[in-house]
């Protein structure tokens, strides 16, 4: 708790660096992510802002002949440490992916899929987990009838919100999207914003968006990446509206990418 | 200036030279179609009729043939067509051997799909495709020279047993169980794998919670076709099976199959007689299971499609 209270940042990455064999996709990124913020990230296809955000909580730690240096802190701890345990990190930080991927199971095992193995075993105490997660995606409502139908039978949105639900059953403190909405609809997609809005009340959020309205609608602050390097970094408003480099304003004005 | 045709010239199919080639093609794939219907339509009402004989022609009833542990169709006294044995010992043999590969069949899917991906791969394909190359009458064969000598020195009984003949079987369908099984695990998705480690599991739990359940139609399809081979082989087990007409009372007992007692009795028997009639009865209960096995298949795989 002394950690937390002296530095508000929750993630501080230095010198990060990221190779997939030869290609250098990361390059000198520095980073301090704030509590109880959104955090958005921008930029073209392939410029590293996925991998960043994969970076997080060590996902790309499963693809062969990745290398990665720097520092990237989690409340003061390096996680690049090897001896970094895996399975506490991603309970404390956990991941939406692009498309909805529930498991093939009901929506009520899909939810307490963390918890279970966290080892949570007690049924009253897995039906708090699950009735709470689902209320605070705004769920509940639509599944609370049909919590053993299988999940793959809900909708596209549906899908999506419950995966956001499992990520919160392990009560992370920091929730990393990766563009949430793209497979979305608009209805879906204002949806999730609204979620993420009232989101980040209690979690630190950081989103990878294609969408540079969504950015500019759900985050407080905007990094803009390109080719491997992140360009700029600011209040999402100071990045829409009088970006410091002139790359950021191409980008942003839809000049490219 | 290039003349353009109205549209209705250009748009409007002629009976031109361009499609001739497009039906003739579709005639020699629809030939083929039929070939493969006819001859199964064919075999299947064959092997009915000529199964169903020993009990309208003969005068051997249903009832006998399928509860009776009597089998002496030579003894022109008093004959006996029972085949509850053999019956008894083809279901044996197949699930028994079913129960040893697969476990063994699965598990070594996973070591090769998600344990290690890349040298477990090289090593183990190559291992389960030899084993499918391997001829029945070899596996008999080393059965018959290794494996009936060592039960009966080291377990007990003749050798010649249940038992044998679950063994071979059992390496006999592990090839199957592994390749179906593989090919089962590897196409799921890799956004459940990535969704199951974002939560913070291990990889184990992935594998027993996430991964195994959703692919478990597929993994007892790939079971059922390892029986439906197992039910069917004949060569092998009856070189290791003893082949005697009794119930057996435990697998270190001889025993005997359907398909064993077809290929003995099939080369002595006068076609027309009661006792071959009794054998294609007996092809006949086997038709019957493997067109059974593939409903179960079929069931499986349309609740795959539902999840």
């Amino acid at each position: 708790m002394a950690i937390q209270t002296l530095t508000r940042d929750i993630f501080d990455v230095k010198d990060l660096n990221l190779w997939y064999g030869d290609h250098h996709a990361l390059k000198d990124i520095h980073f301090p992510i704030q509590k109880k913020e959104v955090t958005a990230m921008i930029g073209p296809s392939g410029c590293g802002k996925s991998t960043f955000l994969k970076t997080l909580n060590l996902m790309n730690k499963m693809i062969p002949n990745v290398k990665i240096t720097g520092e990237v802190n989690f409340d003061g701890q390096n996680i690049l440490n090897p001896k970094t345990d895996l399975v506490e990190l991603r309970k404390h930080v956990g991941m939406v992916f692009q498309k909805g991927n529930p498991f093939p199971q009901s929506i009520y095992d899909n939810v307490a899929y963390g918890p279970r193995i966290h080892g949570i075993k007690k049924k009253k105490h897995l039906d708090e987990i699950v009735t709470k997660s689902l209320m605070d995606v705004a769920l509940w409502d639509e599944v609370k009838d049909r919590l053993n139908a299988p999940a793959l039978g809900l909708s596209g949105g549906q899908q999506q919100r419950l995966c956001i639900a499992r990520a919160l059953a392990t009560k992370p403190d920091v929730l990393l999207m990766d563009e949430p909405t793209s497979a979305l609809d608009p209805i879906s997609t204002l949806k999730i914003e609204e979620l993420i809005f009232e989101l980040k009340e209690k979690y630190t959020i950081v989103i990878v968006t294609h969408n540079m309205q969504q950015a500019a609608r759900v985050s407080d602050k905007t990094a803009f990446f390109l080719m491997g390097e992140m360009i700029e970094f600011d209040e999402t408003t100071k990045i829409f509206s009088m970006p410091k480099d002139s790359r950021t304003e191409d980008y942003i004005t839809g000049r490219f990418g | 200036m290039e003349k353009i045709l109205p549209a209705k010239d250009r748009l409007l199919k002629s009976k031109t030279s361009r499609l001739d080639g497009e039906s003739r093609g579709k005639l020699i794939v629809i030939l083929c179609a039929v070939i493969m219907i006819s001859a199964t339509i064919a075999i299947t009402i064959f092997l009915g009729t000529k199964g169903l004989q020993s009990f309208t022609k003969n005068g051997v009833s249903i009832l006998e043939f399928l509860t009776s542990t009597k089998w002496n169709p030579t003894d022109k006294a008093n004959p006996g067509y029972g085949v509850l044995p053999f019956i008894f010992g083809s279901f044996a043999v197949t699930f028994l051997s079913a129960l040893v590969a697969a476990p063994l069949g699965i598990g070594g899917a996973i070591f090769m799909t998600e344990i290690a991906p890349s040298w477990g791969r090289k090593v183990l394909q190559p291992v389960v495709e030899l084993l499918v190359g391997i001829p029945s009458v070899v596996y008999g064969f080393i059965g018959l020279s290794v494996l009936v000598p060592f039960i009966r020195e080291n377990v007990g009984g003749l050798g010649f047993s249940l038992l044998t003949g679950t063994i071979v079987l059992a390496i006999m369908i592990l090839p199957t169980i592994t390749t179906i099984a593989t090919d089962a695990i590897s196409s799921l998705p890799s956004h459940l794998r990535e969704g199951s480690y974002a939560l913070g599991a291990t990889r184990w739990q992935t594998i027993r919670k996430v991964l195994i359940p959703a692919a478990m139609p597929s993994l007892l399809t790939a079971i059922i076709l390892g029986m439906a081979r197992a039910f069917g082989e004949a060569l092998a087990v009856q070189m290791v099976i003893g082949n005697v007409r009794n119930l057996p009372t435990s697998i270190l007992d001889a025993s005997a199959t359907l398909t064993t007692i077809i290929t003995l009795n099939m080369g002595h028997t006068t076609y027309g007689s009661v006792e071959n009639n009794t054998l294609w009865s007996m092809g006949l209960i086997l038709l019957i299971m493997s067109f059974a096995f593939i409903l179960l298949i079929r069931y499986l795989s349309s609740r795959r499609k539902l999840r």
